[in-house]
């Protein structure tokens, strides 16, 4: 570590890393969760609803033309944008949560870049064969086989980047009628753009940044990091136990200088005898036999003996690869583990393992996790209270109000009426005051108004007050808006003020 | 394990710490993590997309203008291009609001002309109109600027009678068309007395209440007021009428109602009757289209006062 000679190079090539495949509980749950969360965003927009015929019948659809959000049951209305933020804040607690108590476990198994990148990782391995193949295919010459190797992998690549890239934008529009427009040339522009740049963000970002963009482009590993404490799991490596780690004859040679050191160190070696000072000068070898299971396994290229770092998503596969070699060797599994900050000291004075859920339940997280679920059952409530027709209105106060020529006094209001149902519906206007107020709309004789379904209504209302009636003189007077549901009777209701003249 | 420094400023570094680069100040050492490469190639690249897009589109600045940029861009010519996709969108509706009854125009019959009337109307009035009548309309009280919101109008309220005030104006002398009528100014042909008598029972015409004030709470002499009548009925009742209710065909206002043009007081009532007005509103057929003045017709009809 000792300076170098030679000015340090300000740049640094990206290194090659090759991941080998292994087996074990925390790659099938990996692999679970792959086919889950990609099935999921490939095949939600093709799921149908049926919502009568004035509605667009796709599950899950951002309508930002006609601004509307389907979900299944649930329709979003601008107005409504509330339940998004609610979302929002859910997931931001989530992440306290989950970062708090499991680490990065986002990182690790449900981000996307990880999920796509396993999946690219995988078609890698399919067609180029596991490391070691790679490895031998990366160092040598652009022959036939290397040329028909890498065009079918980043073939392949391009076909999954291109229907990821795809699915996105059927989120946006009907689904079968867009898949068909852009088959046949028919589709808008944005449409293309929009396939066109996640197409190349997937097959760029899977196949080629890859640990890149989580070491320097993404903000988490940076904001996560100040969400752990020492309760927090994540993966780590037990040094107390593995170290000093060594392997074939080296490690032999360690075993017997240590029997040797010991023997000379007489009984009290292992401090049981009191007053014992000596301690033997060479250490017996560690369980870690040096194998770089660990680090051939990691998709970032690091090497988690090292301790915490940045760059590790916490993806769990060197705990499989280590499990696995710990079996061989006869050693007991876990020398990788999921393990907290505050488990070192407590095994090194030689206590038991702490369980995992002991480290997951505590205020903190306990905290988040009513916090979560407050918000959630707040939005839940939200969803079933909120009403099918709603009503705002704005009042034009430009001029504040309008003499007639008989003295009365007339204010004017811009009302919304929304109707959110799937039918037409017919609304009656009126209002609710101490005082006589009448009411004239806009363009029509009588006080219904036709609103067709899943649409908003503007409509002009004009409040009379006759000059012998109070609110004519008044300054101001607050009154009731209301409209009325024809059939159903539902009403929606709006309260506002009526200016006078504010003379006698 | 490393053994602890004999000088505080000495750094020991740990296993699995990032090489240093070699510069050491007090003994503050510094890691070498290098930037990567690639990073190095995105900020090439974007030298190379900030010189191309200098040359693709209008960037430098010269003595007279800026360079034009090869691909000829230039954020004018594309509003211009985009108003002429909405006016081509538009131009059947246009052509609708030329030919059809306006009378017909309603959201119930005609929705979609209806609404795009409403808007292209409410343009037309912003831009044209307002700088008299007011953006809301309203008018101006104190130069006599009408308000269009109530339900009182010199020449009339129907759609087409607003059709025709709009496209030909009143008392301006380029369109032959214009609506024409002229008070006389009564100094000098009426007394001073006379003058105060007939004020005084102008303002009493529109006192429905019996309470000494008219309409607009101005207090007149009753008086004078009897004693006006015959002053009236021999100079002023020939176009504003007997009981004073005003002729729409002269564009003589209504005394009797609430709405007093230039103001209700005793002295806006004497400044008229001594020296006259003579409001005038210039025709907008050359201007604007047909299909504009129609639209703004249908949109002053919809604010309220419309008959």
């Amino acid at each position: 570590m000792a300076s170098q000679d030679a000015a340090p190079k300000l740049y640094a090539a990206q290194e090659p890393i090759f991941p080998k495949r292994v087996k074990g509980p925390f790659r099938n749950f990996k692999w679970a969760l792959m086919i889950f969360t990609l099935g999921i965003y490939y095949i939600t927009p093709w799921i149908r609803w049926d919502r009568g015929p004035s509605l667009p019948d796709q599950a899950v659809l951002v309508d930002l033309a006609n601004r509307r959000f389907f979900f299944f049951w649930i329709e979003i209305w601008p107005h409504e944008f509330y339940f998004v933020a609610g979302l929002l804040i859910m997931a931001g607690l989530g992440l306290f949560l989950f970062t708090s108590a499991l680490g990065r476990v986002w990182c690790g198994y449900a981000c996307p870049q990880t999920v796509w990148t396993d999946l690219f990782y995988t078609v890698e391995r399919w067609i180029e064969g596991d490391r070691n193949a790679r490895l031998r295919l990366w160092k040598q010459k652009w022959d036939f086989r290397k040329w028909r190797l890498r065009v079918t992998k980043w073939i392949v690549w391009l076909l999954i980047a291109v229907a990821t890239g795809g699915a996105w934008v059927f989120y946006f529009a009907d689904a079968p009628t867009l898949l068909g427009d852009l088959l046949t040339g028919q589709a808008a522009f944005v449409a293309y753009a929009t396939v066109g740049i996640l197409t190349a963000t997937t097959f760029i970002f899977g196949g080629f940044a890859r640990e890149q963009i989580c070491i320097y482009a993404c903000p988490w590993p940076r904001i996560q990091a100040a969400m752990m404490d020492e309760h927090t799991i994540t993966v780590a490596y037990r040094d107390w136990r593995g170290e000093p780690r060594g392997k074939g004859k080296k490690r032999r040679e360690m075993a017997e200088a240590a029997i040797e050191s010991s023997r000379l160190a007489g009984p009290t070696i292992r401090g049981t005898e009191p007053g014992a000072t000596s301690a033997p000068e060479v250490e017996a070898p560690g369980d870690c036999i040096d194998c770089m299971a660990c680090v051939n396994v990691c998709p970032m290229g690091i090497d988690i003996r090292d301790g915490q770092q940045m760059e590790c998503i916490t993806c769990a596969l060197c705990i499989d690869a280590c499990d696995e070699i710990m079996d061989k060797v006869g050693k007991p599994r876990g020398l990788i583990d999921y393990l907290a900050l505050t488990d070192e000291a407590n095994e090194r004075a030689g206590n038991t393992k702490v369980p995992v859920m002991r480290h997951i339940l505590r205020p903190r997280t306990l905290i988040y996790t009513a916090l979560w679920a407050a918000v959630g059952v707040g939005l839940i409530v939200a969803l079933f209270i909120r009403s099918e027709i709603d009503l705002t209105v704005a009042q034009v106060r430009n001029p504040q109000f309008v003499t007639l020529s008989d003295g009365a006094v007339r204010n004017t209001y811009d009302i919304r009426i929304r109707n959110m149902t799937a039918a037409d519906a017919t609304f009656r206007i009126g209002l609710t005051s101490d005082d006589v107020l009448r009411v004239d709309l806009e363009g029509s004789q009588d006080l219904m108004v036709e609103v067709p379904a899943d649409e908003t209504l503007l409509q002009r209302v004009y409040v009379i007050a006759r000059p012998e009636d109070a609110a004519s003189s008044r300054e101001r007077t607050d009154f009731r808006f209301w409209v009325e549901e024809f059939d159903t009777e539902e009403r929606a209701y709006n309260d506002t003020t009526f200016f006078g003249r504010g003379q006698p | 394990m490393t053994d602890q420094p004999q000088h505080p400023e000495e750094q020991v570094l740990q296993e699995g710490d990032p090489d240093t680069t070699g510069h050491s100040w007090d003994g503050i050492k510094e890691f070498n993590n290098p930037l990567p490469r690639w990073w190095l190639w995105c900020f090439y690249l974007t030298i190379i997309w900030g010189v191309a897009y200098t040359v693709l589109y209008p960037a430098w600045p010269g003595i007279s203008g800026a360079t034009a940029g090869v691909l000829g861009y230039s954020t004018r010519a594309e509003v211009a291009e985009e108003i002429e996709r909405f006016e081509a969108l538009n131009a059947d509706l246009r052509t609708q609001l030329t030919e059809v009854e306006l009378a017909n125009v309603t959201r119930q019959e005609a929705p979609e002309l209806y609404n795009f009337a409403l808007q292209a109307g409410a343009a037309t009035f912003t831009t044209w109109c307002s700088q008299c009548h007011g953006e809301g309309a309203a008018g101006v009280q104190a130069a006599g600027y009408p308000n269009l919101l109530d339900d009182d109008w010199l020449w009339g309220g129907s759609l087409e009678d607003i059709q025709m005030t709009i496209a030909h104006g009143i008392r301006n002398e380029d369109d032959p068309d214009a609506r024409w009528s002229e008070m006389t100014a009564f100094e000098g042909i009426l007394s001073d007395e006379e003058i105060a008598q007939v004020v005084n029972y102008a303002m009493a015409l529109s006192d429905v209440d019996g309470d000494g004030a008219n309409a607009a709470n101005h207090a007149y002499d009753t008086t004078l007021a009897s004693a006006g009548e015959n002053v009236f009925l021999d100079n002023c009742a020939a176009c504003h009428g007997d009981a004073g209710d005003g002729d729409r065909f002269l564009g003589a206002p209504n005394l009797t109602d609430a709405i007093w043009l230039y103001g209700g007081s005793a002295e806006a009532v004497e400044e008229t009757v001594r020296h006259s007005r003579f409001g005038v509103m210039p025709a907008w057929s050359g201007r604007l289209s047909e299909a504009e003045v129609n639209a703004t017709a249908l949109y002053v009809h919809s604010l309220g006062g419309g008959e």
